[in-house]
């Protein structure tokens, strides 16, 4: 048993981290005879962003789909919140509050932002058929409680204006955001991100960063981003897990792992100098 | 007014009215292709078992007492009571829900992710098992449906035209019921699917399953959810066409009238089902009216599937269907 407990540390820019929510053990997965993740090791602490960078291919998105359980690994555990995950499908680990977004933006296109925002607290609904039917008591509190987040977070992302927008008509950009306003008003402890800023210009890019922090500043919510793009993983992250085909090869603050000379080698040193 | 004007009235009245029933087989595979995209060809034997069922339950009959006989040299074939109507079509909800399970279960869970020619294979399979199932629970013999819904000439109608056109409209009370119920259907879908929890998640699925998964919506359980409302479907248009032609074999045909609704209406779209059935409805009755005597009649049995014909050439998504874009 881990002790979720235990000591945090503080960061460059003064923020207080917590103790471990979720901690890899020597995750192993294959595919048939590809090994993608190659035992792995690392935790998550709450109230940290935590990114986890390598070159292509080098098994980030898979890692990430095991923490939100689309793959279940051959060897090794996931710790959460101290005590061991049994194999989970999906939506199980949704429910328990860990909410993600995907590298290729899955939306749902035919609905309007608000809707989509609104499935997002899908799990935060207790109400029986029957009281939604009639209308009374706990389905009316919950629908106008979980309206209200969803307005509060679509107010927070700054996209107002398109709330009644179907999201398959929004530009590239604004569907991230979206799908950001999805996974956070599930209200999650920990939040999952591929590639947030995959294929935006500059300017989308600063908008992007600046939620991601504001929403670890504002609620708290510990984070866990991939990218590709490193002066944003540098800027934005606590702690740094560097992966290549499917080792871990770093992993500590963005300074620590800068300089780290396997690091270099795989990844940063070749385009640098 | 002209004879044939008053003539046309009336049978554009009656296309309608046959429209709605069209569509409320239409319904059916709209509600099952848009969450799970599943043509479900068993949809018109679903139809059919459900009737048959709801028949049965309400004659007090022993459900596979055939085959009991059979293998226990016993002679039971009722129960030796009868079931209110509405009883027995609670009992027979519960069966569809029932059956939504089982297909769930046994078949479609194992074919997540499969091909979608694939899946419709399966429903193929599926469709002749439930009519094997069907025979054998309740036999094959024609039964009368009467679940206290009106039949024959509507009076009011009648009368009412006679006075304006000096001619009485022959209308029939089940159709008139057939659409009020139809109505009252869909708009109870509607709401269902705008306004409540499971509706929502039901849209999502429908939307993008792994988004779905995400924001933690167990895809098994919308699936079972969107089989049972298909069965409750069924079980509308079984009553309506059980009570119109008695239930039999060929009630599992009419999924056939569906295909050219669904080809006007697109497959995703459940105001499209509706109207389409009812240019399908209109569309026929005023052929077989204007033209039909020209070429010999009985053009009911083809004009629905040259009118599909036509329109996939201009319309292929058909008239609500999702436009189909291709990116290049």
């Amino acid at each position: 048993m881990l002790d979720s407990t235990q000591e945090g540390y503080t960061t460059e820019d003064g923020r207080k981290i917590g103790g471990v929510v979720m901690e890899m053990r020597n995750i192993t997965l294959r595919f048939g005879g590809v090994v993608a993740i190659k035992d792995i090791s690392f935790d998550i602490r709450e109230g940290e962003i935590r990114a986890i960078i390598g070159p292509n291919g080098a098994g980030k998105s898979s890692m990430l789909n095991v923490i939100s359980g689309f793959y279940n690994p051959q060897e090794g555990e996931v710790i959460y919140r101290g005590s061991r995950r049994p194999p989970m499908k999906p939506f199980q680990v949704a429910r328990q509050g860990i909410a993600r977004t995907f590298q290729n933006i899955a939306l749902f296109e035919g609905m309007t932002v608000l809707d989509n925002v609104m499935t997002g607290r899908l799990n935060h609904m207790r109400a029986s058929l029957l009281d939604q039917a009639f209308w009374w008591g706990k389905a009316q509190r919950e629908e106008v409680e979980n309206r209200q987040k969803a307005e509060e977070i679509i107010d927070f992302l700054e996209i107002q204006h398109i709330r009644k927008t179907p999201v398959g008509r929004l530009p590239y950009g604004l569907k991230k955001r979206v799908e950001l306003a999805r996974a956070l008003v599930s209200e999650p402890s920990i939040l999952l991100l591929d590639e947030p800023m995959a294929g935006m210009n500059v300017e989308e890019k600063e908008d992007m960063s600046r939620f991601i922090l504001d929403v670890n500043d504002e609620y708290g919510t510990t984070i866990v981003l991939i990218e590709h793009d490193m002066g944003v993983v540098m800027d934005l992250s606590d702690r740094v897990v560097v992966m290549d085909y499917g080792k871990k090869i770093g992993d500590g603050t963005p300074n620590e792992v800068r300089s780290n000379q396997e690091v270099i080698d795989a990844y940063l040193g070749v385009a640098h100098d | 007014m002209p004879d044939q004007l008053i003539f046309a009235m009336e049978v554009t009245l009656n296309g309608l009215l046959n429209g709605v029933m069209y569509a409320l087989v239409a319904l059916g595979f709209v509600l099952i292709f848009k969450a799970s995209g599943i043509f479900n060809y068993a949809q018109g034997v679903m139809a059919l078992f459900a009737a048959m069922t709801l028949v049965g339950i309400q004659q007090g009959r022993v459900p596979f007492g055939h085959l009991i006989n059979e293998i226990f040299g016993t002679d039971i074939h009722y129960f030796g009571w009868e079931v209110p109507a509405l009883a027995a079509i609670l009992l027979t909800v519960l069966v569809m829900m029932g059956f939504a399970v089982l297909v769930q279960k046994f078949v479609f869970r194992h074919l997540v992710g499969q091909e979608p020619i694939i899946l419709f294979m399966a429903t193929i399979g599926l469709a002749y098992f439930l009519e094997g199932v069907s025979d054998l629970m309740w036999g094959s013999e024609i039964r009368n449906m009467d679940v206290g819904l009106p039949q024959g000439i509507n009076d009011a109608i009648d009368a009412a035209t006679f006075e304006i056109f000096g001619y009485g409209f022959f209308i029939d009370n089940l159709d008139i019921s057939a659409a009020i119920i139809a109505a009252i259907l869909v708009g109870g879908l509607i709401a269902f699917a705008q306004y409540t929890k499971q509706g929502r998640a039901m849209r999502a699925v429908a939307d993008d399953h792994q988004a779905a998964l995400s924001v933690g919506i167990k895809l098994n359980y919308v699936w079972v959810l969107v089989w049972s409302l298909a069965g409750i479907v069924a079980l509308v248009a079984g009553i309506m066409w059980g009570s119109k032609s008695g239930v039999q074999f060929s009630l599992s045909l009419i999924a056939l009238k569906a295909l050219p609704v669904l080809m006007l209406g697109g497959f995703t779209s459940i105001p499209g089902a509706i109207v389409g059935g009812l240019i399908i409805g209109v569309g026929e009755a005023l052929f077989e009216f204007s033209i039909g005597p020209m070429i010999g009649g009985a053009t009911e049995n083809w004009f629905a599937y040259v009118l599909a014909l036509v329109f996939l050439v201009f319309r292929p998504q058909g008239l609500f269907g999702e436009k189909i874009i291709e990116r290049v």
